[in-house]
């Protein structure tokens, strides 16, 4: 069943792949950030209480869920090189730490500049924006566990326990806002109930989202190739691609 | 899956479990102090599971929804009051000094301050709390009517 992806375990075929995939999540990431900005900037209706600076929405909220996702695609990525020892899992997850970390610090500072006219104050220690700060911190060991050793495998294998140890912390920032009471409102947009949100605001929250998502697989495809590159450096299909882009 | 495979998976699933379930207790018995606040019903009548009452004289914070048409303001300073609700009980917080953007009635606060004798909460913070819904001002001219009608039904008990 799964004899396809066999072929893709090799650093070399996954780099190829990497390298088709990677225009097209760029190009439609750039097109839909410009039409998810210029749509909830312009466009988008100003809110009933807090005008025009809600807007910070349509950075805010795609940093802050999509941070959390690219936590749980690391995981995955580890969980996969623990159990079937495939080092190219490694070098994904070793990948998505930084930009994680940066989605997270975004989502920190959106929340504070909002927070300081809104609630009148930048940080309160509530349960929700201090899981969030505990997520930016998981993300830093991560990173630090990634650079803190010269074995590139033994690195990888620090940091992916942290990594999975951390993943407790997904759900409780996700329901810390439902099981203790918090200064931070509950989820806007959720599966299983009508967003409350009007729609004129949310399509462009959801472009946003989507745009995200797409510049985070395409950022991920590069840090990824620079991985398998780095991870792969005396092997010859990299020496013969260095000397060809040498040759140009 | 071959047995190796699956041995690591098994201990990784093992130790996850684990560290989830301590975790998850750590928080249970912790809950009540992770709360940001008190409501004006833990005021008045203590916490639910413990029956802990806040003293006269006690550093908090208190969580609730500003009652409609209870804000009374000081035309000489910036001295506020108003009268903070939940479903049971309500108490009143005294405060000088500006308040937030979002400060409105029937908007939920949270107020950090002392508590005084007779329930009366004096704040040196008030921060509004934003609730999750995001309106477009036509769609909530059109939602005023629903409003009224919940209102009533609210105030009829």
């Amino acid at each position: 069943m799964w004899k396809w992806l066999h072929p893709y375990a090799k650093p070399e075929r996954s780099y190829q792949l990497a390298s088709t995939l990677l225009p097209w999540f760029a190009i439609s990431s750039i097109v839909l950030l410009v039409i998810g900005a210029v749509w909830g900037l312009a466009f988008a209706p100003a809110e009933l209480y807090q005008k025009e600076y809600y807007r910070i929405i349509y950075i805010h909220v795609p940093s802050a869920t999509l941070s959390m996702s690219v936590y749980m695609a690391m995981a995955t990525a580890v969980l996969i090189s623990m159990v079937w020892q495939l080092k190219l899992a490694d070098a994904a997850a070793a990948a998505m730490a930084p930009i994680g970390a940066t989605l997270t610090a975004t989502a920190l500072i959106t929340g504070a500049i909002w927070g300081a006219p809104s609630w009148g104050t930048s940080w309160v220690w509530d349960a929700r924006l201090t899981s969030y700060l505990i997520l930016l911190f998981l993300y830093l060991g991560v990173i630090a566990l990634h650079n803190a050793f010269e074995d590139k495998a033994l690195a990888s294998r620090a940091a992916g326990i942290l990594t999975l140890v951390g993943v407790v912390n997904i759900p409780i920032i996700k329901y810390s806002v439902e099981w203790w009471n918090t200064l931070h409102q509950t989820a806007t947009i959720s599966k299983l109930s009508a967003p409350s949100m009007s729609s004129e605001m949310l399509w462009p929250l959801l472009t946003n989202i989507l745009a995200f998502a797409l510049m985070i697989g395409a950022l991920t495809l590069i840090r990824f190739k620079n991985e398998v590159l780095a991870r792969n450096a005396m092997r010859p299909w990299v020496r013969e691609l260095a000397a060809k882009v040498g040759d140009k | 899956m071959n047995p190796r495979r699956k041995k690591r998976l098994t201990i990784i699933s093992i130790i996850f479990v684990g560290f989830a379930a301590v975790v998850g207790l750590v928080l249970y018995s912790l809950s009540q102090n992770i709360n940001l606040f008190y409501t004006p019903h833990e005021i008045i009548g203590g916490k639910e599971d413990t029956g802990l009452k806040p003293v006269v004289g006690q550093r908090l914070r208190i969580g609730g929804m500003v009652k409609k048409g209870s804000l009374t303001k000081n035309n000489e300073n910036l001295e506020v009051s108003f009268i903070v609700f939940d479903a049971t009980h309500e108490v009143t917080v005294t405060y000088e000094g500006l308040l937030p953007d979002l400060f409105r009635e029937g908007q939920g606060i949270v107020a950090n301050g002392v508590l005084a004798e007779g329930n009366v909460i004096v704040a040196t913070e008030v921060l509004a709390k934003h609730d999750e819904n995001y309106v477009a001002p036509e769609i909530a001219e059109a939602m005023k009517k629903q409003h009224q009608k919940a209102e009533k039904a609210k105030t009829s008990y």
